[in-house]
Protein backbone atom coordinates (compact mmCIF):
# COMPACT_ATOMS: atom_id res chain seq x y z
CA UNK A 1 0.00 0.00 0.00
CA UNK A 2 0.86 3.47 -0.58
CA UNK A 3 1.91 5.82 1.87
CA UNK A 4 2.16 9.06 0.37
CA UNK A 5 2.58 9.59 -3.42
CA UNK A 6 3.14 12.69 -4.74
CA UNK A 7 2.82 13.65 -8.31
CA UNK A 8 4.67 16.61 -9.99
CA UNK A 9 4.46 18.74 -6.75
CA UNK A 10 5.49 22.02 -7.33
CA UNK A 11 5.38 24.87 -4.00
CA UNK A 12 7.13 28.49 -3.97
CA UNK A 13 7.21 30.91 -1.53
CA UNK A 14 6.10 33.93 -3.89
CA UNK A 15 8.75 34.19 -6.63
CA UNK A 16 11.06 31.83 -4.48
CA UNK A 17 10.48 28.29 -5.86
CA UNK A 18 11.35 25.83 -2.85
CA UNK A 19 10.04 22.57 -4.48
CA UNK A 20 9.77 21.99 -8.12
CA UNK A 21 8.34 18.91 -10.09
CA UNK A 22 8.64 16.55 -7.50
CA UNK A 23 6.90 13.16 -7.83
CA UNK A 24 7.80 10.41 -5.06
CA UNK A 25 5.61 7.66 -3.57
CA UNK A 26 6.65 6.62 0.02
CA UNK A 27 5.23 2.85 0.32
CA UNK A 28 4.14 1.07 3.94
CA UNK A 29 7.22 0.05 5.62
CA UNK A 30 9.95 2.48 4.08
CA UNK A 31 12.37 3.92 5.90
CA UNK A 32 13.19 7.02 3.82
CA UNK A 33 15.90 9.27 4.44
CA UNK A 34 15.28 12.77 3.06
CA UNK A 35 18.37 14.39 2.15
CA UNK A 36 19.74 17.85 1.06
CA UNK A 37 21.50 20.46 1.43
CA UNK A 38 20.57 23.84 3.51
CA UNK A 39 17.74 25.34 1.85
CA UNK A 40 16.91 22.89 -0.47
CA UNK A 41 13.65 22.33 0.17
CA UNK A 42 13.84 19.15 2.58
CA UNK A 43 10.98 20.65 5.39
CA UNK A 44 8.42 22.33 3.16
CA UNK A 45 8.79 18.91 1.30
CA UNK A 46 7.40 16.92 4.16
CA UNK A 47 4.86 19.74 4.92
CA UNK A 48 3.71 19.48 1.37
CA UNK A 49 3.31 15.23 2.35
CA UNK A 50 1.33 16.27 5.60
CA UNK A 51 -1.04 19.08 4.22
CA UNK A 52 0.74 21.51 6.22
CA UNK A 53 0.94 23.60 3.03
CA UNK A 54 -0.71 23.34 -0.39
CA UNK A 55 0.94 22.89 -3.21
CA UNK A 56 1.17 25.05 -6.28
CA UNK A 57 0.66 22.24 -8.93
CA UNK A 58 0.80 18.61 -8.61
CA UNK A 59 -1.30 16.22 -6.50
CA UNK A 60 -0.55 14.64 -3.00
CA UNK A 61 -2.12 11.55 -1.39
CA UNK A 62 -2.06 10.44 2.06
CA UNK A 63 -3.05 7.08 2.36
CA UNK A 64 -4.77 6.80 -0.57
CA UNK A 65 -6.59 10.01 -0.06
CA UNK A 66 -6.33 13.37 -1.39
CA UNK A 67 -3.94 15.13 1.52
CA UNK A 68 -6.51 18.12 1.59
CA UNK A 69 -9.54 15.87 2.39
CA UNK A 70 -7.48 13.51 4.75
CA UNK A 71 -8.89 13.00 7.93
CA UNK A 72 -7.40 10.66 10.20
CA UNK A 73 -4.66 12.59 12.14
CA UNK A 74 -4.26 9.82 13.99
CA UNK A 75 -2.04 7.81 11.53
CA UNK A 76 0.87 10.37 11.43
CA UNK A 77 2.99 11.03 14.41
CA UNK A 78 5.16 14.50 13.13
CA UNK A 79 8.05 15.31 15.14
CA UNK A 80 8.88 19.19 14.12
CA UNK A 81 12.05 21.24 13.94
CA UNK A 82 10.49 23.60 15.93
CA UNK A 83 8.82 21.09 18.69
CA UNK A 84 12.26 19.70 19.16
CA UNK A 85 14.42 22.92 18.94
CA UNK A 86 12.30 24.85 21.12
CA UNK A 87 12.80 24.22 24.92
CA UNK A 88 9.56 27.53 25.72
CA UNK A 89 9.13 27.71 29.43
CA UNK A 90 5.28 25.97 29.43
CA UNK A 91 5.33 23.32 32.23
CA UNK A 92 4.20 20.39 30.45
CA UNK A 93 4.95 16.67 31.63
CA UNK A 94 6.31 14.17 30.10
CA UNK A 95 3.27 12.22 30.19
CA UNK A 96 0.87 14.97 28.57
CA UNK A 97 2.65 15.43 26.05
CA UNK A 98 2.21 11.40 25.24
CA UNK A 99 -1.14 12.04 25.93
CA UNK A 100 -1.82 14.94 23.24
CA UNK A 101 -1.31 11.28 21.33
CA UNK A 102 -4.54 10.32 22.12
CA UNK A 103 -6.47 13.74 21.84
CA UNK A 104 -7.32 12.99 17.77
CA UNK A 105 -8.84 9.48 19.13
CA UNK A 106 -10.85 10.91 22.34
CA UNK A 107 -11.97 14.11 20.40
CA UNK A 108 -14.52 16.38 22.55
CA UNK A 109 -15.00 13.18 24.99
CA UNK A 110 -13.45 12.43 27.92
CA UNK A 111 -10.17 9.86 27.85
CA UNK A 112 -10.91 6.28 28.35
CA UNK A 113 -8.75 3.76 30.59
CA UNK A 114 -7.74 2.55 27.05
CA UNK A 115 -6.15 5.45 26.33
CA UNK A 116 -4.17 5.46 29.32
CA UNK A 117 -3.27 2.24 28.95
CA UNK A 118 -1.97 3.22 25.13
CA UNK A 119 0.11 5.88 26.74
CA UNK A 120 2.05 3.74 29.55
CA UNK A 121 2.73 1.68 26.57
CA UNK A 122 4.02 3.99 24.54
CA UNK A 123 6.10 5.48 27.58
CA UNK A 124 7.52 1.74 28.28
CA UNK A 125 8.27 0.93 24.58
CA UNK A 126 10.50 3.73 23.85
CA UNK A 127 11.59 3.67 27.75
CA UNK A 128 11.17 6.88 29.64
CA UNK A 129 8.21 5.42 31.81
CA UNK A 130 10.57 6.76 34.92
CA UNK A 131 10.76 10.36 33.36
CA UNK A 132 6.36 10.18 32.88
CA UNK A 133 6.32 13.25 35.76
CA UNK A 134 9.23 15.29 34.45
CA UNK A 135 8.52 18.32 32.46
CA UNK A 136 9.72 18.13 29.12
CA UNK A 137 11.66 20.77 28.83
CA UNK A 138 13.61 19.44 31.82
CA UNK A 139 14.77 16.42 29.73
CA UNK A 140 17.72 16.31 27.49
CA UNK A 141 17.66 16.47 23.51
CA UNK A 142 17.59 12.67 23.49
CA UNK A 143 15.17 11.79 26.22
CA UNK A 144 12.35 14.53 24.89
CA UNK A 145 13.04 12.73 21.55
CA UNK A 146 11.78 9.85 22.41
CA UNK A 147 8.91 11.81 24.34
CA UNK A 148 7.81 12.88 20.64
CA UNK A 149 7.92 9.15 19.25
CA UNK A 150 5.76 7.98 22.10
CA UNK A 151 3.45 10.30 21.70
CA UNK A 152 3.13 9.66 18.15
CA UNK A 153 3.03 5.47 18.97
CA UNK A 154 0.19 6.71 21.43
CA UNK A 155 -1.34 7.62 18.72
CA UNK A 156 -0.81 4.41 16.60
CA UNK A 157 0.34 6.14 13.91
CA UNK A 158 1.39 4.25 10.60
CA UNK A 159 3.50 7.27 9.69
CA UNK A 160 6.12 8.53 11.49
CA UNK A 161 7.25 11.98 9.88
CA UNK A 162 10.68 13.33 11.97
CA UNK A 163 12.18 16.59 10.87
CA UNK A 164 16.04 16.90 12.09
CA UNK A 165 14.85 14.97 14.88
CA UNK A 166 18.45 14.66 16.60
CA UNK A 167 20.11 18.29 16.62
CA UNK A 168 21.43 18.92 19.68
CA UNK A 169 21.56 15.57 20.99
CA UNK A 170 24.89 13.41 22.11
CA UNK A 171 26.49 11.02 19.51
CA UNK A 172 25.48 8.09 21.82
CA UNK A 173 21.78 9.20 22.64
CA UNK A 174 21.80 9.95 19.13
CA UNK A 175 22.87 5.95 18.18
CA UNK A 176 19.93 4.99 20.32
CA UNK A 177 17.54 6.96 18.79
CA UNK A 178 18.36 5.64 15.71
CA UNK A 179 18.19 1.77 16.87
CA UNK A 180 14.52 2.55 18.18
CA UNK A 181 13.72 3.77 15.09
CA UNK A 182 15.27 0.76 12.98
CA UNK A 183 12.82 -1.85 15.24
CA UNK A 184 9.69 0.79 14.95
CA UNK A 185 10.48 0.42 11.56
CA UNK A 186 10.58 -3.53 11.50
CA UNK A 187 7.05 -3.34 13.64
CA UNK A 188 5.98 -2.33 10.36
CA UNK A 189 5.67 1.71 10.99
CA UNK A 190 6.82 3.69 7.78
CA UNK A 191 9.47 6.83 8.74
CA UNK A 192 10.08 9.68 6.84
CA UNK A 193 13.42 11.30 8.25
CA UNK A 194 15.43 14.11 7.35
CA UNK A 195 18.45 14.00 8.74
CA UNK A 196 21.18 16.57 8.13
CA UNK A 197 23.71 14.23 8.83
CA UNK A 198 24.25 11.77 5.75
CA UNK A 199 26.00 9.11 6.98
CA UNK A 200 23.25 8.11 9.61
CA UNK A 201 20.79 8.18 6.42
CA UNK A 202 22.68 6.52 4.67
CA UNK A 203 23.50 3.61 7.42
CA UNK A 204 20.23 3.55 8.25
CA UNK A 205 17.05 4.44 5.75
CA UNK A 206 16.19 1.98 3.33
CA UNK A 207 15.84 4.53 1.07
CA UNK A 208 16.53 7.86 -0.30
CA UNK A 209 15.18 11.26 -1.48
CA UNK A 210 17.67 13.42 -2.27
CA UNK A 211 16.37 16.74 -3.39
CA UNK A 212 17.59 20.52 -4.01
CA UNK A 213 14.06 22.12 -4.90
CA UNK A 214 14.48 18.92 -7.48
CA UNK A 215 14.80 15.60 -6.79
CA UNK A 216 17.80 14.28 -7.41
CA UNK A 217 17.43 10.84 -6.71
CA UNK A 218 14.85 8.51 -5.22
CA UNK A 219 15.63 5.15 -4.84
CA UNK A 220 17.39 1.99 -2.58
CA UNK A 221 20.01 3.16 -0.76
CA UNK A 222 22.50 1.10 -2.50
CA UNK A 223 21.54 3.10 -6.15
CA UNK A 224 22.08 6.05 -4.07
CA UNK A 225 25.51 5.52 -2.58
CA UNK A 226 26.46 4.25 -6.37
CA UNK A 227 25.44 7.39 -8.21
CA UNK A 228 26.22 10.65 -8.54
CA UNK A 229 22.92 12.33 -7.10
CA UNK A 230 24.70 13.61 -3.85
CA UNK A 231 27.27 15.84 -5.60
CA UNK A 232 24.32 17.30 -8.09
CA UNK A 233 22.64 18.23 -5.74
CA UNK A 234 24.92 19.66 -3.35
CA UNK A 235 27.07 20.68 -5.93
CA UNK A 236 24.29 22.69 -7.53
CA UNK A 237 23.83 24.99 -4.53
CA UNK A 238 28.06 25.38 -4.32
CA UNK A 239 28.34 23.30 -1.07
CA UNK A 240 29.41 20.48 -1.67
CA UNK A 241 29.11 18.58 1.82
CA UNK A 242 31.14 15.44 2.47
CA UNK A 243 30.64 13.25 5.80
CA UNK A 244 33.35 11.56 7.15
CA UNK A 245 33.25 8.77 9.68
CA UNK B 1 -20.62 33.14 43.00
CA UNK B 2 -22.96 32.67 39.68
CA UNK B 3 -25.87 31.87 42.07
CA UNK B 4 -25.26 34.82 44.24
CA UNK B 5 -25.64 36.68 41.32
CA UNK B 6 -28.56 34.24 40.05
CA UNK B 7 -30.54 34.88 44.01
CA UNK B 8 -29.40 39.35 42.90
CA UNK B 9 -31.23 39.59 39.77
CA UNK B 10 -34.70 37.18 40.72
CA UNK B 11 -35.27 39.18 44.02
CA UNK B 12 -38.73 40.54 43.06
CA UNK B 13 -39.64 36.54 42.45
CA UNK B 14 -41.68 34.84 45.56
CA UNK B 15 -39.28 32.37 47.37
CA UNK B 16 -35.96 33.96 46.03
CA UNK B 17 -37.21 37.57 47.61
CA UNK B 18 -37.03 35.16 50.74
CA UNK B 19 -33.20 33.90 50.43
CA UNK B 20 -32.81 37.25 49.06
CA UNK B 21 -33.57 38.81 52.39
CA UNK B 22 -32.10 36.00 54.30
CA UNK B 23 -28.48 36.94 52.77
CA UNK B 24 -28.87 40.52 53.32
CA UNK B 25 -29.35 39.93 56.82
CA UNK B 26 -26.30 37.33 56.54
CA UNK B 27 -24.51 40.14 55.13
CA UNK B 28 -25.13 42.73 57.85
CA UNK B 29 -24.40 39.95 60.68
CA UNK B 30 -21.02 39.92 58.33
CA UNK B 31 -20.65 43.73 58.69
CA UNK B 32 -20.64 43.29 62.66
CA UNK B 33 -18.77 40.83 63.34
CA UNK B 34 -16.02 42.40 61.02
CA UNK B 35 -17.01 45.48 61.60
CA UNK B 36 -17.03 46.76 58.10
CA UNK B 37 -19.62 48.22 56.17
CA UNK B 38 -19.74 46.31 53.13
CA UNK B 39 -21.85 42.61 53.19
CA UNK B 40 -25.02 44.55 53.69
CA UNK B 41 -25.12 45.87 50.27
CA UNK B 42 -26.15 44.20 47.08
CA UNK B 43 -24.04 46.04 45.07
CA UNK B 44 -21.09 45.17 47.05
CA UNK B 45 -22.02 41.92 46.77
CA UNK B 46 -22.36 41.90 42.95
CA UNK B 47 -18.93 43.64 42.76
CA UNK B 48 -16.93 40.83 44.61
CA UNK B 49 -19.09 38.33 42.71
CA UNK B 50 -18.28 39.40 39.73
CA UNK B 51 -15.00 39.79 40.51
CA UNK B 52 -14.45 36.18 41.79
CA UNK B 53 -15.79 34.97 38.71
CA UNK B 54 -13.19 36.87 36.85
CA UNK B 55 -10.52 35.14 39.06
CA UNK B 56 -11.88 32.65 38.02
CA UNK B 57 -12.50 32.96 33.91
CA UNK B 58 -9.37 35.18 33.40
CA UNK B 59 -6.78 32.95 34.25
CA UNK B 60 -8.31 30.23 32.70
CA UNK B 61 -8.37 31.71 28.89
CA UNK B 62 -4.90 33.39 30.14
CA UNK B 63 -2.79 30.12 30.51
CA UNK B 64 -3.68 29.48 27.22
CA UNK B 65 -2.59 32.80 25.71
CA UNK B 66 -0.01 33.18 27.72
CA UNK B 67 1.97 30.02 26.63
CA UNK B 68 1.24 30.44 22.94
CA UNK B 69 2.77 34.25 23.55
CA UNK B 70 -0.10 36.26 23.30
CA UNK B 71 -0.13 38.23 26.25
CA UNK B 72 -1.38 41.39 24.84
CA UNK B 73 -4.15 40.28 23.08
CA UNK B 74 -6.17 40.71 25.81
CA UNK B 75 -4.82 44.57 26.11
CA UNK B 76 -5.77 44.99 22.44
CA UNK B 77 -9.75 43.60 22.74
CA UNK B 78 -9.44 45.67 26.30
CA UNK B 79 -8.93 49.00 24.31
CA UNK B 80 -11.24 47.23 21.17
CA UNK B 81 -13.57 47.12 24.42
CA UNK B 82 -13.52 50.45 25.12
CA UNK B 83 -14.23 51.52 21.79
CA UNK B 84 -17.44 49.76 22.17
CA UNK B 85 -18.22 51.24 25.19
CA UNK B 86 -17.61 54.42 23.70
CA UNK B 87 -20.21 53.70 20.41
CA UNK B 88 -22.34 52.00 23.11
CA UNK B 89 -22.72 55.52 25.19
CA UNK B 90 -23.28 57.75 22.01
CA UNK B 91 -25.75 55.71 20.56
CA UNK B 92 -27.83 55.54 23.79
CA UNK B 93 -27.43 59.30 23.99
CA UNK B 94 -28.46 59.85 20.44
CA UNK B 95 -31.21 57.70 20.22
CA UNK B 96 -32.67 57.16 24.05
CA UNK B 97 -31.63 53.58 23.77
CA UNK B 98 -31.40 52.10 27.37
CA UNK B 99 -29.61 48.84 26.60
CA UNK B 100 -26.76 47.54 28.47
CA UNK B 101 -23.38 49.25 27.40
CA UNK B 102 -21.42 46.46 28.36
CA UNK B 103 -23.62 44.25 25.83
CA UNK B 104 -22.28 47.09 23.40
CA UNK B 105 -18.63 46.73 24.10
CA UNK B 106 -18.95 42.36 23.82
CA UNK B 107 -20.34 43.04 20.36
CA UNK B 108 -17.38 45.19 19.41
CA UNK B 109 -14.63 43.42 21.29
CA UNK B 110 -15.54 40.31 19.43
CA UNK B 111 -15.49 41.87 16.26
CA UNK B 112 -12.24 43.45 17.48
CA UNK B 113 -10.84 39.69 18.47
CA UNK B 114 -12.21 38.27 14.90
CA UNK B 115 -10.21 41.67 13.42
CA UNK B 116 -6.81 40.83 15.36
CA UNK B 117 -7.31 37.44 14.74
CA UNK B 118 -7.52 37.92 10.59
CA UNK B 119 -4.93 40.18 10.48
CA UNK B 120 -2.55 38.04 11.96
CA UNK B 121 -3.21 35.22 9.52
CA UNK B 122 -2.86 37.90 7.12
CA UNK B 123 0.74 38.39 8.13
CA UNK B 124 1.23 34.97 8.96
CA UNK B 125 2.12 35.69 12.44
CA UNK B 126 1.37 36.84 16.22
CA UNK B 127 3.74 39.21 16.05
CA UNK B 128 3.10 42.44 18.27
CA UNK B 129 2.82 44.93 15.08
CA UNK B 130 -0.56 44.27 14.20
CA UNK B 131 -1.40 43.51 18.02
CA UNK B 132 0.18 47.49 18.66
CA UNK B 133 -1.83 49.02 15.65
CA UNK B 134 -5.40 47.45 17.04
CA UNK B 135 -4.65 48.16 20.67
CA UNK B 136 -3.64 52.10 19.82
CA UNK B 137 -6.34 52.25 16.53
CA UNK B 138 -8.89 51.12 18.80
CA UNK B 139 -8.32 53.31 21.77
CA UNK B 140 -7.85 56.31 19.30
CA UNK B 141 -11.43 55.69 17.92
CA UNK B 142 -12.57 55.12 21.29
CA UNK B 143 -11.70 58.75 22.43
CA UNK B 144 -12.68 60.24 19.68
CA UNK B 145 -15.95 58.76 19.96
CA UNK B 146 -16.14 59.82 23.20
CA UNK B 147 -14.94 63.29 22.88
CA UNK B 148 -17.65 63.45 20.25
CA UNK B 149 -20.13 62.35 22.85
CA UNK B 150 -19.01 64.38 25.66
CA UNK B 151 -21.65 67.20 25.13
CA UNK B 152 -24.47 64.61 25.47
CA UNK B 153 -23.92 63.07 28.27
CA UNK B 154 -22.46 63.01 31.58
CA UNK B 155 -20.10 59.78 31.64
CA UNK B 156 -17.50 59.05 33.57
CA UNK B 157 -14.94 57.48 31.83
CA UNK B 158 -12.56 57.07 34.40
CA UNK B 159 -14.52 54.43 35.72
CA UNK B 160 -14.03 52.29 32.24
CA UNK B 161 -10.53 53.29 32.77
CA UNK B 162 -9.48 52.60 35.82
CA UNK B 163 -11.96 50.19 37.09
CA UNK B 164 -14.80 50.84 39.63
CA UNK B 165 -16.80 49.03 42.22
CA UNK B 166 -19.83 51.24 40.82
CA UNK B 167 -19.59 50.67 37.59
CA UNK B 168 -20.51 46.98 38.23
CA UNK B 169 -24.17 47.25 36.88
CA UNK B 170 -26.96 44.70 37.63
CA UNK B 171 -27.05 44.06 34.05
CA UNK B 172 -22.77 43.99 34.01
CA UNK B 173 -22.84 41.55 36.98
CA UNK B 174 -25.45 39.14 35.38
CA UNK B 175 -23.68 39.56 32.31
CA UNK B 176 -20.34 38.18 34.02
CA UNK B 177 -22.62 35.29 35.32
CA UNK B 178 -23.31 34.17 32.36
CA UNK B 179 -20.19 34.60 30.40
CA UNK B 180 -18.22 32.50 33.64
CA UNK B 181 -20.70 30.12 33.17
CA UNK B 182 -20.12 29.60 29.06
CA UNK B 183 -16.37 30.02 29.24
CA UNK B 184 -15.36 27.78 31.85
CA UNK B 185 -17.75 24.83 29.54
CA UNK B 186 -16.15 25.72 26.58
CA UNK B 187 -12.67 25.67 28.14
CA UNK B 188 -13.81 22.30 29.80
CA UNK B 189 -14.82 20.91 26.70
CA UNK B 190 -12.28 22.31 24.32
CA UNK B 191 -8.85 21.53 26.80
CA UNK B 192 -7.56 19.00 24.90
CA UNK B 193 -7.62 20.71 21.42
CA UNK B 194 -6.88 23.67 23.16
CA UNK B 195 -3.82 22.23 24.98
CA UNK B 196 -2.26 20.50 22.33
CA UNK B 197 -2.68 23.83 20.17
CA UNK B 198 -0.98 25.58 22.39
CA UNK B 199 2.29 23.23 22.94
CA UNK B 200 2.49 21.90 19.57
CA UNK B 201 0.52 24.16 16.73
CA UNK B 202 2.14 21.95 13.59
CA UNK B 203 1.93 18.73 15.28
CA UNK B 204 -1.99 19.83 15.97
CA UNK B 205 -2.48 20.69 12.16
CA UNK B 206 -0.97 17.34 11.37
CA UNK B 207 -3.19 15.80 13.89
CA UNK B 208 -5.92 17.10 12.04
CA UNK B 209 -7.37 19.38 14.81
CA UNK B 210 -9.03 22.63 13.38
CA UNK B 211 -6.67 24.94 14.60
CA UNK B 212 -7.78 28.10 13.02
CA UNK B 213 -11.07 27.65 14.22
CA UNK B 214 -9.73 26.67 17.90
CA UNK B 215 -7.62 29.76 17.81
CA UNK B 216 -10.59 32.09 16.64
CA UNK B 217 -12.62 30.51 20.00
CA UNK B 218 -9.71 31.25 22.29
CA UNK B 219 -9.34 34.59 20.88
CA UNK B 220 -13.36 35.27 20.87
CA UNK B 221 -13.33 33.94 24.54
CA UNK B 222 -10.47 36.32 25.25
CA UNK B 223 -12.54 39.04 24.03
CA UNK B 224 -15.54 37.81 26.25
CA UNK B 225 -13.56 37.71 29.40
CA UNK B 226 -12.03 40.99 29.45
CA UNK B 227 -15.36 42.81 28.27
CA UNK B 228 -16.82 40.99 32.14
CA UNK B 229 -13.46 41.98 33.72
CA UNK B 230 -13.31 45.34 32.53
CA UNK B 231 -16.02 46.47 35.05
CA UNK B 232 -13.93 46.36 38.00
CA UNK B 233 -10.36 46.34 36.67
CA UNK B 234 -10.50 48.65 33.70
CA UNK B 235 -9.36 48.92 30.20
CA UNK B 236 -5.65 49.93 30.73
CA UNK B 237 -5.39 47.36 33.69
CA UNK B 238 -7.70 43.72 32.47
CA UNK B 239 -4.40 42.15 31.15
CA UNK B 240 -2.96 41.64 34.06
CA UNK B 241 -5.28 39.04 35.11
CA UNK B 242 -5.05 37.28 31.92
CA UNK B 243 -1.00 37.52 32.66
CA UNK B 244 0.03 37.93 36.30
CA UNK B 245 -1.58 34.57 37.58
CA UNK B 246 -0.68 32.34 34.98
CA UNK B 247 3.10 33.90 35.29
CA UNK B 248 2.57 33.66 38.95
CA UNK B 249 1.88 30.10 38.35
CA UNK B 250 4.47 28.92 35.50
CA UNK B 251 6.75 29.82 38.37
CA UNK B 252 6.37 26.75 40.68
CA UNK B 253 4.02 24.59 38.76
CA UNK B 254 4.81 21.40 37.38
CA UNK B 255 2.13 20.08 34.89
CA UNK B 256 0.06 22.13 32.27
CA UNK B 257 -3.07 21.06 34.59
CA UNK B 258 -2.04 22.38 37.61
CA UNK B 259 -0.68 26.14 36.26
CA UNK B 260 -4.31 25.98 35.52
CA UNK B 261 -5.60 25.13 38.79
CA UNK B 262 -2.89 27.31 40.49
CA UNK B 263 -3.31 30.61 38.20
CA UNK B 264 -7.22 30.11 39.38
CA UNK B 265 -5.82 30.15 43.09
CA UNK B 266 -3.35 32.97 42.22
CA UNK B 267 -6.83 35.04 40.44
CA UNK B 268 -8.91 34.42 43.75
CA UNK B 269 -6.21 35.57 46.19
CA UNK B 270 -5.45 38.71 43.38
CA UNK B 271 -9.15 39.30 43.62
CA UNK B 272 -10.29 38.57 47.17
CA UNK B 273 -6.93 40.12 48.43
CA UNK B 274 -7.30 43.12 46.27
CA UNK B 275 -10.76 43.90 47.03
CA UNK B 276 -9.65 43.74 51.07
CA UNK B 277 -6.95 46.36 50.25
CA UNK B 278 -9.00 48.47 48.18
CA UNK B 279 -11.81 48.86 51.11
CA UNK B 280 -10.23 48.94 53.73
CA UNK B 281 -7.54 51.58 52.14
CA UNK B 282 -10.08 53.51 50.22
CA UNK B 283 -8.17 52.70 46.91
CA UNK B 284 -9.07 51.92 43.38
CA UNK B 285 -10.17 48.27 42.94
CA UNK B 286 -8.35 47.45 39.55
CA UNK B 287 -4.96 48.93 40.77
CA UNK B 288 -5.23 46.72 44.36
CA UNK B 289 -6.16 43.55 42.81
CA UNK B 290 -3.21 43.92 40.01
CA UNK B 291 -0.74 44.91 43.19
CA UNK B 292 -1.48 41.59 44.72
CA UNK B 293 -1.46 39.72 42.09
CA UNK B 294 1.85 40.97 41.31
CA UNK B 295 2.95 40.79 44.81
CA UNK B 296 1.83 37.13 44.60
CA UNK B 297 4.44 36.66 41.07
CA UNK B 298 7.21 37.88 43.12
CA UNK B 299 6.80 35.49 46.35
CA UNK B 300 6.67 32.52 43.63
CA UNK B 301 9.95 33.90 41.78
CA UNK B 302 11.52 33.68 45.29
CA UNK B 303 10.26 30.91 45.96
CA UNK B 304 10.96 29.26 42.85
CA UNK B 305 14.46 30.29 43.01
CA UNK B 306 14.96 28.87 46.62
CA UNK B 307 13.58 25.76 45.63
CA UNK B 308 16.09 25.68 42.68
CA UNK B 309 19.07 26.59 44.58
CA UNK B 310 17.47 23.39 47.48
CA UNK B 311 18.19 20.92 44.47
CA UNK B 312 21.24 22.31 43.15
CA UNK B 313 22.88 21.93 45.97
CA UNK B 314 22.19 18.45 45.80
Amino acid sequence: MTVVDLENVTFAYGEQPAVRDVSLTVAEGDFLGLIGPNGSGKTTLLQLMLGLRSPDSGSIELFGEPVSSFEEGERIGYVSQQATSGGGSMPVTVREVVTMGRFAHAGHGRLTDADHAAVDDALETVGITDLADRQINALSGGQRQRAYIARALASEADLLALDEPTVGVDAESRDAFYQLLESLNEDGITIILIEHDIGVVTDRASRIACINTELYHHGDTESFVESDALTEAYGASGQVVHHHH
Amino acid sequence: MVGLLAIDALRSYPVVDVIYEQARIAGWWLDHYLETNVFYHPFMWRSIATGILIGVVAPLVGTYLVHREMALIGETLAHTAFAGVAVGLVVSSMTGWSGSLMLVALVVGILGALGVQWLAERTDTYGDVPIAIMLTGSFAVGTLIISYGRGMTGFNVEGYLFGNISVVTPSGARLMAVISVVVVLVTVATYKQLLFITFDEQAARVARLNVTWYNTLLIVMTAVVVVGAMQILGVILVAAMLVVPVATATQVAHSFRETLTLSILVGQVAVIGGFALSISQGLPTGGSIVVVAIACYLLAILASSRSTAAISTH
